[in-house]
């Protein structure tokens, strides 16, 4: 499937920090074009934090990114504006403008970077909508819709300029089996119809692995593994069966740092 | 922990607390500024770089800033103009000076009050509803989404409030000029036995455009003030609903405080 191109996706040692503390710690990682990614782990394992570096809303502070060839760490606002109209993002909430109807919202990519003439764009954001089975949908408000709907509503702003790269956060949060089932197979059914290269991240397995061609578990800002459904499966690294378990971690308190906790005055 | 060291914390705990808040005004008044030139840029140079200030929402945002608060405008510049009328009526009959009522109410009105309270309106109508808007889109993404969309958000959301305020707020000043003039006409012409015609045609000619031009000048400023506390405090919202409550409250107090200085040091300035 992967082709002899270089990767969409290329980030080379990322470090981020929030405050004085380290939240991802040398991550490395490529995703080829056409695959579907998943990155997964636990709260609190920095995979938000790793999204918001790869869209460029966050600065690395060490580390290099590359997005469709380009280092967003160092691009000019021209060269940024050329990757970001060939991503699209969904994110966990939806984040569609409130103040714009469904339809208003699917076609704001298209106004903002567009010549295209107002009936070419009503009909391209309608063919967004049936794409993702909202037809019909166009002239309600966000604030109207179910949760579902939302999601599949921001996916559909999200395609709506046919990007190469697909960020889509927590796809299934806050739905349920059956809804969230539906949006797993709408991202394979983009995939293979428009030949998107997305990236998943997710922290539930079901969807994951229904998804995913390759999976990167992230673990305390640190990559444990990349690598297939199966491998990751049968991967003997007792923090990934952990997660695959449902198993509690074990805590191992260190009882200087824990006193140390208790008395001190400034953190 | 030895007393010498709880002496020393003592001492540098509320100087340190107070170095935290002067960083934090200063970074404060650093992003208002950034967000100033940011606009500006935008604004002059933003279809250059595929940014483009889009003309259909500065004119929304000129309808809510200025048109929808006509009648509010209305009803308190009249209030303040006959207010006026009556104080400046009753301190002058004690020097048996009321034919400098005129003269009065035309210079404090244009000079000062049709400004303020003009601007202290608009702080607590557009400059809340800036910092809610933008406050409850950082909390749900929206501003985020608008970035990776490859839509500047200070282009968006921060451009057109600026515009369409630095039009609005100085025609609304006008406007309040006006109608407080009116109102102090209403109250004061029967005093001086005088048709309110009359004492319009009066004001008119004792008004020297400097008087006027000074107030303008004072809503220009206060515009961006505005603005730009409504925008700043919205963009840093943080702490999802409880924080956009916050930010609005801030929004308005800070704007009203800041407008009131500016307008004694300009004043100051003004009329030395």
């Amino acid at each position: 499937m992967t082709t002899a191109s270089a990767p969409l996706i290329e980030v080379e040692k990322l470090e981020a920090w929030y405050g004085r503390r380290r939240i991802l710690d040398g991550v490395d990682f490529s995703v080829n074009a056409g695959e579907i990614r998943v990155i997964m782990g636990g709260s609190g394992s920095g995979k938000s934090t790793l999204l918001r570096h790869l869209l460029g809303l966050h600065k690395p502070r060490g580390g290099r990114i590359r997005l469709l060839g380009v280092d967003i760490g160092r691009a000019s606002e021209r060269e940024m504006l050329d990757v970001r109209r060939q991503i699209g993002v969904s994110f966990q909430g939806g984040a569609l403008l409130t103040s714009l109807s469904v339809g208003g919202n699917v076609a704001l990519p298209l106004r903002e970077h567009t010549n295209l003439d107002e009936a070419t764009i009503r009909i391209m954001s309608r063919l967004k909508l049936e794409v993702v089975n909202l037809g019909g949908f166009q002239d309600l408000m966000p604030a109207q819709l179910s949760g579902g709907m939302v999601k599949r509503a921001a996916l559909a702003r999200a395609i709506a300029m046919d990007p190469k790269l697909l960020f889509f956060d927590e796809p299934s949060a806050g739905l349920d089996p059956v809804v969230s089932a539906e949006l797993d197979e709408l991202i394979l059914r983009l995939r293979d119809a428009l030949r998107m290269t997305i990236v998943v991240v997710t922290h539930e397995l079901e969807s994951a692995f229904k998804i995913a061609d390759t999976i990167t578990v992230l673990d305390q800002g640190k990559i444990l593994m990349t690598g297939t459904v199966d491998e990751v499966r049968h991967c003997d690294n007792e923090r990934i069966q952990d997660l695959l378990n449902r198993r509690p971690r074990e805590i191992q308190v260190d009882a200087d740092a824990y006193l140390k906790r208790l008395t001190e005055e400034a953190a | 922990m030895p007393p010498a060291a709880h002496d020393m914390n003592t001492l540098v705990r509320p100087l340190e607390s107070l170095g935290r808040a002067t960083l934090g005004a200063l970074a404060n008044v650093g992003y208002a500024a950034m967000l100033l030139l940011e606009s500006l840029y935008f604004s002059c140079a933003g279809w250059r770089i595929g940014q483009p200030l889009r003309l259909r929402a500065v004119a929304e945002q000129m309808r809510q800033i200025g048109v929808d608060a006509l009648p509010i405008v209305t009803l308190l510049a009249l209030t303040i103009g006959v207010m006026l009328g009556i104080q400046f009526i009753a301190a002058l009959s004690e020097f048996g000076a009321q034919s400098q009522v005129v003269v009065a109410v035309a210079k404090s009105v244009t000079r000062e009050f049709g400004a303020l309270i003009t601007a202290i309106l608009v702080a607590g109508r557009s400059g809340s509803a800036l910092a809610a808007r933008i406050g409850s889109m950082s909390v749900s993404q929206e501003v985020d989404a608008l970035a990776t969309m490859g839509i500047e958000p200070v282009r968006y959301l921060a451009a057109p409030a600026l515009l369409a305020m630095l039009v609005m707020l100085p025609m609304l000043t006008i406007f309040a000029d006006a109608v407080a003039i009116a109102g102090a006409a209403l109250y004061a012409s029967p005093a001086l036995n005088v048709t309110p015609t009359v004492y319009v045609m009066q004001t008119l000619a004792l008004l020297a455009p400097g008087d006027i031009g000074q107030g303008i000048a004072k809503s220009a400023v206060f515009a961006v003030l505005i603005t730009l506390i409504g925008v700043s405090t919205g963009f840093s919202v943080q702490g999802g609903a409880e924080g956009v409550g916050r930010a609005t409250t801030r929004a308005v107090v800070l704007s009203i405080c800041w407008i009131i200085v500016v307008d004694m040091i300009f004043s100051f300035f003004l009329n030395r």
